[in-house]
């Protein structure tokens, strides 16, 4: 059998294993071994390529794989769950990278140039520029290299639609006059690093979540877009499936926030939007850590709202030890995660899940929301905006018609705050001056490692 | 089949490879619970390090010494992807554990 078809009969099984490692991906109980399967596929389709005849010199391939796959463990081992935004936000932009890196070899190496591999590698290598630098800005404003604020400026959508018409030009020179086309490559490389910066720049720290999830499509659409160009069926599919995903992780982010993709990647939220809200009449309660105990110890269902503050003060493994008082104090204890809450999809969970909490107990906002009347306590941990009343009471607000996690309407509502300042859309929240709510100041975790004490000096 | 006709032939190929994936990867993806978005997130991660196929042809084949040490390069950087990738969503996927030992329910 010729090793070209058995090659690409092997890419069809490995095509196969990603297909089916995402479907196990669907249920917590077997996504450790979807995650295998599509480990195993992966590893199939390396070791079948390196059969390839054609490659006739192993030491630059194996120098690569050893320092990639070194940096990459490492990475791996050491990065903490409280920075798996950053950490996604980087191997989205290592994938941009590579599909460039990737395009620009194969057209060093072309012999001819057809119209249609000439058309993909230029797509590889554009998208693939916008995604890494795009990638390397969200990294830096996530991992707070970089100011996460938005950086905004007059004309800035014209600046960037004429930077990405340029890049479209040099994209159509490099298309017309393929053979000497390495300073039009150039010119496109340069320019896609810059549309990324500039598309990024102005996008805010709490719409992370969508930029994470639109770049991770990206990342899939050059790996898509590169195996097109060199005629690789495995790249075509696996680049396809990351595409999809981050596509569908993007429209989950966009309606929880309820805006639209536009509005995110345009509208750079807070900081041109912020109107001049009505003043919330009212005083606002604080509660020491000891009245919060006497509250908690009467409480019999109690519901822990995270947000991203509960990350930012790596407070998860407290509150696990809280609710683990409060359940043998005979409470219910559950969580209400929303979907934007933290920095990238998921974020909550996966915290909660490193503190041991089981994840039947982490509850979806619509589910809780129908029941939330009935609840005791809602203690909301460094969340803001997601439990902000005026998106459901204040039509001038821009928050309006964002669904939120109705804590409010719960019989007593906890914040953990570290001062009264605003949350990222830079709008007070009512929520602080309802008459159910008490506010717990200061640092999430001593907050509520005081309250811990209080329950075991009894 | 001629030249001309086997390459048009390839293209067509390539193009429904293309859609099936897109929808099988829609269908499958939007099933993938919410709470599973992080490992989700991190393991396409490494899928899309499938680069890495593409990498290791153009650094072992190609001619000129730019295109091996891009090929390296590439090389280097999906293998990050892929290595890093699946250890972190195995470590996290680890993390996911069922049913609580203890069962409240609200008098």
């Amino acid at each position: 059998m010729p090793i070209k078809l058995l090659i690409n009969l092997v890419y069809i099984v490995s095509a196969v294993m990603f297909i089916y490692g995402l479907k196990l991906l669907t249920s917590p109980v077997t996504a450790r071994r979807g995650n295998f399967i599509s480990a195993a596929g992966m590893f199939l389709a390396v070791i079948v390529t390196l059969l390839n005849g054609d490659i006739i010199d192993y030491k630059w391939i194996a120098l690569g794989i050893i320092v990639g796959g070194l940096i990459g463990g490492f990475f791996a081992r050491i990065v903490q769950m409280t920075q798996m935004p950053e950490m996604v936000a980087l191997f989205n932009g290592f994938g941009g990278i590579a599909s460039l890196l990737v395009g620009t070899a194969a057209y060093l190496s072309l012999e001819s140039y057809p119209l249609f591999i000439m058309s993909t590698l230029f797509l590889a290598v554009l998208i693939g520029g916008v995604t890494f630098s795009g990638s390397i800005i969200a990294w830096g404003k996530l991992s707070e290299v970089i100011s996460g604020k938005p950086v905004l400026f007059r004309g800035q959508t014209i600046l960037n639609a004429s930077i990405f018409v340029v890049a479209l030009m040099g994209g159509a020179f490099f298309i017309a006059s393929p053979a000497n086309g390495y300073l039009s490559l150039i010119g496109i490389i340069t320019f896609s690093l810059i549309l990324g910066v500039l598309a990024v720049i102005p996008i805010g720290g709490a719409d992370m979540p969508v930029v994470i999830s639109l770049l991770n499509s990206y990342s899939g659409i050059a790996a898509c877009a590169a195996g097109l160009a060199i005629g690789n069926n495995i790249l075509i599919v696996s680049g396809a499936l990351v595409g999809a995903s981050g596509i569908i992780l993007t429209n989950v982010m966009c309606k929880a926030m309820n805006r639209s993709l536009y509005n995110v990647l345009f509208g750079g939220f807070g900081a041109v939007t912020r109107k001049t809200e009505a003043a919330f009449q009212g005083d606002v309660n604080p509660i020491s850590p000891e009245d919060t105990y006497y509250i908690l110890e009467a409480a019999c269902s109690v519901v822990f709202v995270p947000g991203y503050g509960m990350a930012v003060a790596k407070a998860q493994h407290a509150v696990r030890e809280l609710s683990d008082l409060l359940e043998e104090n005979g409470a219910e204890v559950r969580y209400a995660i929303h979907p934007v809450a933290g920095r990238m999809p998921g974020h909550m969970n996966v915290l909660l899940a490193e503190a041991n909490v089981p994840y039947d107990k982490l509850i979806e906002m619509e589910e809780i929301n129908r029941s939330i009347a009935s609840i005791d306590v809602c203690f909301v941990v460094g969340a803001n905006d997601i439990v902000n009343p005026a998106a459901r009471e204040d039509t001038h607000s821009s928050i309006y018609g964002m669904p939120i996690i109705q804590v409010d309407r719960s019989k007593t509502v906890i914040v953990l705050k570290r001062s009264m300042a605003p949350g990222f859309a830079g709008i007070d929240n009512g929520l602080f001056y309802k008459q159910n709510t008490r506010m717990l100041f200061g640092d999430a975790k001593s907050s509520i490692e005081a309250v811990i004490s209080q329950f075991k000096a009894v | 089949m001629g030249h001309e006709e086997c390459r048009a032939a390839c293209l067509i190929c390539m193009g429904l490879v293309l859609v099936l994936s897109i929808f099988v990867g829609f269908e499958i993806i939007s099933k993938v619970p919410a709470r599973l978005h992080t490992p989700l997130m991190s393991g396409s991660n490494a899928v899309s390090g499938i680069t890495l196929v593409g990498a290791i042809i153009a650094a072992g084949t190609a001619g000129g010494i730019l295109s091996i040490i891009l090929g390296t390069l590439a090389v280097a950087f999906a293998t990050v992807n892929v290595v890093g990738g699946y250890m972190v969503t195995d470590r996290m996927l680890k993390m996911f554990k069922p049913k609580s030992d203890k069962e409240n329910v609200c008098r």
